[in-house]
Formats: structure tokens, sequence, C-alpha cells
């Protein structure tokens, strides 16, 4: 089982979290075609290699960024989101 | 006969401890120590087991466990492996996979038949006539299959247990011992297991000849247990590497949770066997398993033996079996030029014959197969053909085979390391390691005892380092310098078609051709075709010999062949070990106890336990239900909705943020009143409902559904973090609790506990207010989820269960009564308000489920609005409508999810149903196409047994659609 390095409570197993996705800015919707906003919606990159994907240390309620390679299923870096990427 | 051997030094036995065991109704005698095939074979007894398919007569093969011939049940357990079965008294097994037992076992006649079942029969046969196929069905399932589950056995719980070390060490033979010591001389923790029951691995039988082995092990045993931070366990088998060097680590009581930082796998190797006709007979087996029964359990193997060599173990093993008193009438070397060491020299000495460039050509069973009486030997030519115009006869009751080695690297695949054949070795050896992973010894294709020794020094090095506990030179990974253990293709062709490779499946030599002649010229292709290492041992002693046929059978090399996936459990493990306690959170709320006490029926819902109804004696589950949810509508009732969610929304921009959130609009919603919300993702599909309260200009109490709030919760935050809002979030759910009190008579109720005006007018309906009720500080609702009076009264937990038994010794005069889940999902059905999850799926928008009315107007955003924009212009596909059954219709009703049929289409899906309301009659909500939706139209149900059931689309609510109740 995976350990995830939770930049608020330090390396915890993966039971312990909740995976929030990908990382996606959501567009302006008004500026959006019906398709743009259908294809931002239900189309995701699964173009192998490194991730930026929301992760959620559910005891202690804390989102946060993962940077993982899902060719080698390797966690490179925790972040808070907004905050300073640091090594993790 | 007795074949036990005089005692000797290293012995696993313990001769001082007879023990009397039963297998197949017959008693024996072993010692300690004994597993169940040493055992039985020091008491002369060779037909051990019998083969899955053609139910061969098995009998010992490696003698550790690598092999599936000899599997036993005692009625309680099943598929127990005779080589890893310590005997112990009262010990009573029969053979698995029989018909009248294993000496008469009728299913053998199948071997009559076996070119009636070519490889890959079972995917051709049996297809038509298709009438016949529940009878072949059951045919086949009386044949096929090992053990048999005894249902009613209750295997005690098994405990779990939790380790944490900086390294693993698997295997505990010169290689691991060296590599622990090493990894611990640098302060690691290292935990080392090996599957045995002693320490020691091949020192104690591969070994057991030299005198320096015997050096070695004590030297080596001493120094583990000088050092605190080494911890050995034995018996205990590693199972199964999961990510970040999580370990399942298994022995006779337990799993044991591992977490390491990293793994060092020095677990050796399995011996290979080679193939020839008959080579699966009792008497015929790996040269490992002989050594075994002599060092390990002092069991003479054989009287008269013959050594299928093509390494220097071979001629180990002859010269073993000949001081363990057995005649050894040839050694049969595979290679032309033999054995160049000092071990050939000793064979001859000892008045061995050897036959150079020889091989076995079959072993020539005694009468009844059960043991053999000689070997047919004949020169190989150089490109491995054999020359069967000169065969020659030997006289013997067994065949040693040492022909070649693989690696035990199951873990090494699991944990990301790659292999790739060496021909320095003529073996698979680790090719790419990931960060973490180290491997030595025989399974790092290092084969010589002191070179084991010192590739597992440097394996335990590289650990210390790659945990930064040890800065100097690692040294270099050692090249195995002497002839390749292995031999590159140790396989006979024999036009008689039983040259097993995989003797778990019965597969032979042309098997593989075949397969090949088919198409299956890819080895996991081939592998599932023909079956081969799919069986119990799972290609232990199959795989590679497989991968040789395929790389020539298609003209490639063994790289370019590849080979197949190693996946976890390594060695089989008991499902009991698995089962074991559950870990999975369960919430209760705080009168959890009153309610078992009051008889109440707990369900599951979410993570929570809660009452389903309360049981009343002599009342059927429906009755006791109805009459709940009647009390309600004629009288009153309580209910314990503790299990809300319940979250507070504060802060300057909890307005803007609840607006982004919700489908609807607060900006205008004043103190004091409760508004429904309701929520969508953002393709617009519905995933939570509740209410909304202002209890203060910026702070907001909202409810969720009692599965859906962490959830819903945890993409609050997140929202409320992107959208950088000045917003705080708290979660009450856990230390609030609430009460639903419902029904005509409860204002009467309430109005003596509470100093809450609670007129009308005062407090009207979605109105909230805050006050004590029982004296306890509370936040009441006035709501009406189930279609009557009612007020949901908010506490601190620690309250709940006084304010419980405070309402219901209030209520007392009027009859109040507790109600359960099931009274109030009849209630809001009738009522027709919908539960997410229930009436609403993965696809369903406020449009389809006729919820739109909660959009708000002209809002500018809110998550899903966009994907709602596209979806009000476009046709529905489905909504969600009333259906009214005929009244006294009882029998034969839909249940949930039950299909709605129009033209022999599925048009739709039941949702909810009650089959009995306080109506009078029973009524359902479903999806329907919207040709199907209008009020009026008859709709056909299929249930289960067939028929289609009529039911009339209605509109909602069907109680109360005036809402002069609430």
């Amino acid at each position: 089982m995976k350990i995830i390095n939770c930049p608020i409570n330090g390396p915890r197993p993966l039971q312990e979290f909740h995976f929030g996705g990908e990382v996606r800015t959501m567009p302006d919707p008004a500026e959006l075609t019906d398709q743009q906003w259908a294809d931002y919606v239900f189309n995701r990159d699964g173009e192998p290699g490194v991730k930026r994907e929301w992760w959620y240390h559910v005891p202690s309620g804390t989102w946060f960024i993962a940077e993982r390679d899902n060719r080698t299923d390797e966690f490179l870096r925790t972040y808070l989101y907004n905050a300073e990427r640091t090594d993790g | 006969m007795d074949r036990r051997l005089p005692p000797r030094n290293g012995e696993w036995i313990d001769r001082s401890r007879p023990v009397e065991f039963r297998f197949e109704g017959a008693t024996y005698r072993g010692f300690a120590g004994d597993v169940l095939s040493s055992a039985l074979w020091a008491s002369d007894v060779r037909l051990l087991g019998r083969s899955f398919k053609y139910h061969r007569p098995r009998g010992i093969y490696s003698l550790a466990g690598h092999d599936a011939n000899v599997m036993v049940e005692d009625g309680q357990r099943t598929n127990l492996r005779g080589d890893l079965l310590r005997i112990a008294a009262g010990l009573d097994v029969r053979s698995v996979n029989t018909i009248g037992g294993l000496e008469r076992d009728r299913l053998s006649i199948t071997e009559k038949f076996a070119r009636f079942l070519p490889v890959g029969f079972y995917y051709k046969a049996f297809h038509t006539p298709r009438r016949l196929f529940p009878f072949y069905e059951n045919q086949m399932r009386k044949v096929a299959g090992l053990g048999k589950i005894n249902p009613t056995n209750e295997p005690p719980c098994s405990p779990k247990n939790y380790a944490f070390f900086d390294l693993l060490v698997v295997g505990s033979g010169p290689a691991g011992l060296a590599a622990a010591i090493a990894a611990a001389e640098q302060g690691l923790q290292v935990l080392m297991v090996d599957e045995q029951p002693r320490p020691g691995g091949s020192l104690g039988w591969q070994w057991a000849r030299d005198a320096v082995a015997g050096q070695h092990l004590e030297g080596l045993l001493e120094q583990v247990a000088a050092m605190d931070n080494i911890q050995l366990r034995c018996g205990t088998q590693a199972a199964g590497w999961y990510g970040d060097h999580w370990i399942a680590l298994v022995d006779d009581k337990r799993l044991t949770k591992l977490r390491a930082k990293s793994m060092l796998v020095a677990a050796g190797c399995f011996e290979q066997p080679a193939v020839f006709q008959n080579n699966d007979l009792p008497g015929v087996m790996l040269g490992s398993a002989a050594q075994r029964l002599i060092h390990l359990y002092a069991v003479k193997p054989f009287d008269r033996a013959v050594v299928l060599a093509a390494n220097c173990d071979g001629y180990r093993v002859a010269l073993d079996l000949h001081d363990a008193g057995v005649e050894v009438a040839a050694i049969v070397d595979l290679r032309h030029d033999g054995e160049p060491t000092k071990l050939g020299r000793d064979v001859e000495d000892a008045g061995i014959a050897v036959h150079r460039g020889y091989c076995v050509y079959e072993a020539v069973p005694a009468a009844g197969k059960k043991r053999i009486r000689a070997a047919t030997i004949c020169p190989l030519d150089r490109d491995g053909t054999p020359r069967t115009g000169s065969l020659t006869r030997i006289d013997c009751d067994g065949i040693a085979m040492s022909v070649g080695w693989s690696p035990n690297g199951g873990l090494i695949y699991q944990g990301g390391g790659r292999f790739r054949h060496d021909e320095r070795v003529e073996q698979l050896v680790p090719q790419s390691l990931p960060a973490g992973l180290f491997a030595a010894g025989r399974a790092n294709g290092v084969f010589d005892l002191e070179q084991q020794i010192d590739d597992g020094y440097r394996a335990g090095l590289a650990a210390a380092s790659h945990l930064g506990r040890f800065n100097g030179e690692v040294p270099d990974q050692l090249i195995h310098q002497a002839e390749p253990p292995s031999h590159s293709y140790p396989i006979i062709p024999h036009r008689g078609k039983k040259n097993f490779v995989d003797l778990d499946e019965d597969l032979h030599l042309v098997d593989f051709s075949n397969s090949h002649q088919e198409g299956y010229d890819n080895i996991e292709l081939m592998k599932r075709f023909s079956t081969v290492g799919m069986g119990p041992s799972q290609g232990k002693l199959s795989n590679i010999n497989a991968v040789r046929i395929l790389a020539k059978l298609n003209g490639a090399s063994i790289n370019e062949t590849g080979t197949t996936t190693s996946r976890p459990f390594h060695q089989p493990v008991s499902i009991g070990h698995l089962a074991g306690r559950r870990f999975h959170p369960q919430r209760r709320t705080p009168i959890d106890d009153w309610h078992r006490k009051a008889s109440a029926e707990m369900m599951h819902a979410g993570d929570w336990s809660r009452p389903e109804y309360y049981r009343i004696e002599g009342r059927s589950r429906e009755e006791c239900i109805f009459e709940e949810a009647k009390n309600v509508r004629e009288n009153i009732g309580l209910i314990d909705v503790s299990t809300l969610g319940k979250l507070w929304i504060n802060g300057p921009d909890a307005v803007r943020f609840l607006e982004r959130i919700y489908t609807g609009r607060f900006a205008k919603q004043q103190v004091g009143r409760v508004r429904y919300g309701l929520a969508c993702d953002e393709t617009g599909v519905i995933i939570e409902d509740g209410v909304v309260a202002r209890v203060a200009e910026n702070r907001f109490y909202v409810t969720a559904t009692s599965s859906g709030a962490g959830a819903f919760y945890r993409e609050m935050q997140r929202w409320a973090m992107i959208w950088s809002m000045n917003v705080t979030l708290v979660n009450a759910t856990g230390h609030l609790a609430a009460i639903n009190i419902a029904g005509p008579n409860c204002r009467e109720v309430l109005r003596v506990l509470t100093d809450v005006d609670l007129s009308a007018d005062a407090f009207p309906y979605l109105g909230l207010r805050q006050g004590t009720v029982a004296g306890a500080p509370a936040t009441l609702m006035r709501v009406g989820f189930v279609g009557e009076l009612g007020y949901e009264i908010h506490v601190p937990a620690s309250f709940t269960h006084h304010l419980w038994t405070s309402l219901m010794q209030a209520g007392s005069q009027f009859g109040i009564r507790a109600f359960g889940v099931e009274a109030q999902r009849l209630l809001r059905l009738e009522k027709g308000h919908l539960i997410i999850g229930q009436d609403t799926d993965a696809l369903t928008t406020p449009f389809e489920a006729d919820v739109a009315w909660a959009i708000g107007k002209n809002k500018s955003f809110f998550v899903g609005s966009r994907s709602l924009d596209i979806m009000c212009r476009k046709p529905l596909t489905r909504r969600l409508v009333g259906l009214v059954f005929r009244a006294g219709q009882i029998n034969s009703l839909p249940e949930e999810c039950h299909l709605i049929i129009a033209n022999g289409e599925i048009a739709g899906r039941i949702t909810s149903i009650a089959p009995r309301s306080t109506l009078g009659h029973a009524i359902a909500m479903a999806l329907v196409r919207p040709d199907l939706a209008d009020v009026g139209t008859i709709v056909k149900i299929r249930i289960d047994n067939g028929t289609l059931i009529e039911a009339t689309v209605t509109s909602m609510p069907f109680y109360d659609p005036e809402n002069t109740r609430q």
C-alpha cells in the first residue's frame, strides 16, 4: 500500500486519503461554446506522465496537490493549493 | 519397511517425540518435525497423491511445497500441502481429488481418455448442443477441482499483526544471513523471514556434506543471534509485495502487515525438473528433494537410484545418496563433457558409473504405476535429440533430477524488478531493480557458496547505503564464474505423451506444440490456452521449461520470448487469514444503545448504523414498519436523525459561497428561515440535497444526506479554497445530534418541554428558532420530510439521550412511538420527497427529477449551471414520476430496480416502492421515458417471475398535495 506525504501530517498510508482527480482550472463558462464546455466537463488528459492531482487527507480534512508520475506510480512532490512548491 | 536413517547432525526431526497420525484411513508413525510427505516416505509409502486431470499416481517431488503433488484435507481444512504440513498427534487426513480413495482412485480411468482430452479441450468441447450444457457442467464439477470445502467449518478468527522495519530480508540461507548481518552492522532494524521452520536455507541440505557449510551456518546464526536489531521469523512466508514495501507476511496463525523501508530477496531458487517420459511417477524427484529427505528428515529416498544431472549439484546429490546407503546405479549427465570439478572425481572414487552425454529417456513404471522399477537411458545428440536406437535399461526405484534452477523471484517481479536470461547461468537473473529493492544469492544468479555469502554482504550494504546509513563503497555485483548451473533445454521428446512439463495441469510436451500450432505463439496466450503455470503451484516448476519450449518452437531466444507475470500470493494463503476481522469504520448515533434496548433491527446506512424498525413480538417486519408510519400520520412519532450531515458555513462570503454551491438563491433569505438546498456537480447531476438555514446574517446551518455528507463537505472545502472565499466551514455532524418529532400531536408534546413559542404564527413552516428543549440548548427547524407537522431538534450530542427520553416520556400519554428508517422512507415516498442516490442516479439532472423549481432564476453561476443551461435546451430522456398500483394488489408487486417495459424495450425502472402505504394501495417512484410520464399513462413493470404488472402514472405528492398538514 502506498504512502503519501501529506503536507500537513507527513507520510501516511494510502487508506487515509481520497483521490480528487486531476488539477484542472475551470475555464470561464460564459466564454465557451457548448462543445468546449462538454470537453472540459467530460474529457481528461490520459497521456502517461507526471500528473498534478488533488488528494485529500480524510482524518484531518486537508486538500493538497500531488505531482505523481503515473508511469511509475511515484509521488514526486506534494504541496498545499496555492502554496509554494516544496519538496515532499 | 522403515526408511529412517540413523540420527544425523542438523536433522529437523525430534526422535524423542514420536507422533502417530492417520493418512487415507491407515495409521502411521513419524517424529515431531516431520512433514506429512517425509513421514509417509519414511514409512515406505510412495503413493501420496493423484494428479489433477489424469489422476496419475504421484509422490514426493520437491518436498518444499513448490509442487502440488501431495494435497490433503482433514474435514475442516482442505488443499493442505503434504510437503509443508507438520504432523501432529491426531492428524487425520485424506488425499484430495479421488473417488474411492488414493489407492483405487476410480477417476484414474480419465487417463485412458487422454487422447480425447487434447490441450484446450475445455474451450472446444461442451458448447453444443447447448441444452446439454447443464449436464456437462454437473459432470465436470464432479471431477474438476481439488479439495472440497466444508461449508459448516467455522475457522477460528485469525488475528492480524503489524510490523515496521528498515529492511526485510526474505530467505535465511547463506546470502540472506550475510545480508541481514551486513545491514544490521550499519544500524538497520532488520526482519528476516524464512518459510521453512528452521533457518539456514540451502546450507542445511544442498551443502550439508561440506564441513565448511556447517561452520558457516553455525557462525552466521551466532552472529545473527548476537545482534539485537535482527529479528528472525521462521515458518513465515513473504506472500506478496505491495506499494512502498508493504509486504504481507503469513505464518500458520496470522497475517502480519509489514511496512519496510526496503526489501532484500535472498529466497534462492526452485530446482527445475527434466522432462522425460513418466517423469511424474512416485520415485522420480528433484535432487534437492532427495537431499532434503536425507539431511532434514533422515529418510533414505530410494534403495537404488539413477541421478540425472546437468550440473555439479547432481554430483553432490549422488554422493549424498551414496553416503546414505543408497546404491547409485549411475549418473546420467546431459552434458557431453561431464563434471570438470573435483566432484567429478569424487563420484568415480565412490564407484559410481557416469554416462556423459546421455539422457533418461523414460522411467519404467512397476505394475500399477505406483513406483518405478527402472530408468531407460540413451545417448543425447548435441542438438538435444535422444538416440533411441541404443536404449539401455538400468534397474532402480528412484530417479533424482538435478538439471537446473529458476529464481524464486516472485517478490522481485511484484516489487517492480525485471529479469533477463543470462547464458552464463542459463537462468533468469534480475536485470533492473527499483530503488529500495535488492537481490542476493542464487536468486541473483550467484551459485558458489562463498560467493553467495559475499553477495549477501554486498546487498546488505547496498540496502544500508540506500537508506543513508552506510557511506562507504558498496562492492560490485558478483558474477558466476563456473559452468552454468542450469541446462538450456532439459526436455526429451517421447511419443508416449507422458513427459510432463506441468505436473499441476498434466500438460505434456506435445500439448505445447499443439497450442503453438493453433496460433498461441506468445507466452501469455500459450499460458492461458494450455493453462501452463495456472495450477496450485503457479508454475514454480513449469514456467521456465514452458518458456524454453516456446522459444524453441518460435526459433527465438528466451529474452525475446519473455515470461509471465507474477502476482501475489506467492504461495496459497488461507482465506481465514485474509478475512479475519474487518476494520471498516462504523458510526453510531449517541442513542444507539437506546435503539438496541428498544429491540431495533439495525441496518447500515453509509458508515452509520441506524434503526430500520423496532421489532414487536408476534408482528412481521412489514406490520411493524406500517404501524410506525401510521402512528406518525395519526398521532406522533420520534426518529433519530443524528446521521444527517450538519455543517456550519460562516463568514462574510457565506451567501456568495452557498449560491455557488447550491442551485438556489440565499441572498434574500431572512434570518430564522429555512430553504431547500439542491446541489449538482459540474456535469449538472444532482449530488446532494438538504436544508439551508440562516441563523444570522453571515451564519448558515445546513444539513446534508446521511451517506453523502462527508463527500459534500469535502467538495465544499475544495471549492472554498479554489474560489478564495472568506468562509469557515465546520463539519458538526459528529458533535451535534438531531431528533425529528413529527405527527399531528407533536406540538402538544414539545410545548411542555421548551421555552420556544411553537404557535403556527410565531414559528411557521420552514422557520428556525433557538432555545432550550428539556433544558438542552437546541436549534429547532420546522420541516416536513415525512409530510406532517414536525420539528427537527438539533442539540449537542451529549444531550441526546436526555432529550430523547424526555420527549418519549412527555409523549407517552399521546402514544408516542419511535420510528425507524423504513417508516420514514414510506412516509416521505407518500409525500413525494426524493432520496438522492435512490430516486436519482449518477446521471439524474434536476429536470429529470422534477426539482428544477429549486434552481434560482437568473443566477450567473453555480456548480453545474453551465451544463444545466445546455441540458434545458435539449429534450428530456426520462422523468421521475409517481406510480399507483391497483387497490388490493398486495402480491406480485415489483421491487426497486425492476424494469418498466414498453413494446419489448426497457423504458424505465422503479426507484422506490411501498407495497403497503397509509393510502391503502401500493405506490412507487420510477424514472421513465418522457412519453410514458404523463399522468394517467399505464406502464408495465416486469417482476422477478417475468410477468408484467400494470401501474398508473400519477402526480406527486401522493399524500396531502395541498400541503395542509406540515
